[in-house]
């Protein structure tokens, strides 16, 4: 006989784990990016972010095939290429990972009847470390964290979030917005380290007690930190690590930045369309999952490196923009591609592509 | 303490329908990117909140 789960609806055996990409298998930016620490960026991983604030350190962030086994292949590799040994007391660096409210509402938070939450990890590096996980409110401006320690081996770390349950005034918007953070603190200055790490129960934000009693990731270059396996779930017991198909995985990504890229073909067809205008193509961009919002287009930064094709030959764009026109809320993206020149013709139809390099690349990005 | 962005050479473009204001381009901590006029999108709310900071300044379209 088997007993029934008594949390079954708030953590169910299939899709409790609330983190995506936690296993850290899909990478559609890029696998590896060095300097990075001037300011935030998702570089690698998806839905991963290394947010940071006024530091030298720098690091590389790779997608790296050195995960625990029967956990996942893959890991997050941070390396320190630059260290900062002198910590301005504005100085922060951290990975995380951010949630919708919507996709919250079994935690219950801030009202009778909320839950605990449990967030399970997979970390090693390449000295004892102690860094801090934290689950920060953004709806509400609460927080709590707790500390955890790295060796040179992979460790599982299981830590539990009481429930907040305050006065009822502070649960999660049940919305498209950003509701809640997992931010693991990897460095911070005296702003954040500066009074009594904040670690018993949610409580209003005071930046001074977030990070107390960290290491800093950024002491030595010979750093590194690696992490995967992560998992929150609603309830008090760490279940195993959730695995999940790739398909799934990608799907669940692609909600907040999708990516065609020229790999393929160094004329890569990205739409089609018309001209409108002898200097304006008209073109859709269809989205391979609908979107959490209107997404911005993503490109790279040479606008030469795309083009129409049309009557049998290309036309280099001169500019690219979005066209508030076409449906950019489930379906496509509509984009202006001009040509200063007036090379096109009115009325002819076309392809919006890669013009002649395998850099090009066409990314919607609806991030959290 | 939200992400630090870096926002710069923002532009607005115009529908080739309407003709009205209908996106931004512009260099986002070193990403080239055209922005949908959503405040849901999180690009668009940073450049709302740099604009209402006085930071930046969106110019006009062609």
């Amino acid at each position: 006989m088997t007993k029934a789960r008594t949390n079954a609806s708030a953590s169910p055996a299939v899709g409790r784990n609330i983190v995506i990409n936690g296993a850290m298998n899909v990478a559609q930016r890029a696998t590896s990016v060095t300097g990075i620490g001037a300011s935030a960026t998702f570089a690698t991983v998806d839905r991963w972010e290394i947010n940071t604030s006024n530091t030298a350190g720098r690091l590389t962030m790779s997608q790296t095939a050195d995960g625990p086994n029967g956990i996942s292949a893959n890991c997050i590799k941070l390396d320190c290429t630059t260290a900062d040994a002198s910590i301005a007391a504005n100085e922060f660096t951290q990975c995380r990972t951010m949630f919708e409210g919507q996709n919250l509402q079994r935690i219950g938070k801030g009202v009778a009847g909320a839950q605990q939450v449990t967030v399970s990890f997979y970390v090693k590096a390449s000295a004892i470390f102690t860094f801090g996980c934290e689950l920060f409110d953004k709806d509400n401006n609460r927080q709590i964290t707790k500390l955890f320690a790295t060796t040179t081996d992979w460790v599982r770390h299981e830590i539990t979030f009481p429930a907040d349950v305050d006065d009822g005034s502070s649960p999660f918007a049940d919305d498209n917005a950003e509701s809640l953070r997992l931010i693991f603190w990897l460095h911070a200055g005296s702003n954040f380290t500066g009074g009594t790490l904040n670690t018993a129960a949610f409580n209003n934000r005071t930046d001074a007690n977030r990070a107390v009693g960290i290491s800093s990731f950024y002491s030595n270059t010979a750093n590194n930190f690696f992490l995967t396996g992560v998992q929150m779930e609603v309830g008090p017991v760490a279940t195993e690590f959730e695995q999940e198909q790739i398909s799934t995985t990608l799907s669940k990504c692609q909600r907040y930045y999708q990516k065609q890229i020229a790999t393929g073909s160094a004329f890569e067809r990205f739409g089609n369309g018309f001209a409108n205008t002898t200097g304006n193509f008209n073109t859709i961009i269809p989205m391979q999952v609908p979107m959490r919002a209107t997404p911005a287009i993503e490109t790279t930064g040479t606008v030469g490196n795309y083009g129409v094709y049309h009557a049998n030959a290309v036309t280099a764009a001169t500019g690219i923009a979005i066209d508030g026109n076409a449906d950019g809320n489930g379906k496509q993206v509509g984009l202006n591609i001009a040509d200063s020149n007036s090379g096109f013709t009115v009325g002819r139809s076309g392809m919006f592509i890669a013009n002649n390099t395998v850099a090009a690349f066409i990314a919607l990005s609806a991030e959290l | 303490m939200d992400r630090s962005m870096t926002i710069t050479n923002a532009k607005y473009n115009t529908s080739s329908l309407t003709n009205e204001n209908c996106s931004i381009n512009c260099v986002a901590n070193g990403q080239t990117v055209s922005v949908p006029l959503d405040p849901d999108n999180t690009y668009y709310a940073e450049i709302l909140r740099q604009v209402a900071d006085g930071t930046i300044t969106i110019e006009d379209a062609d």
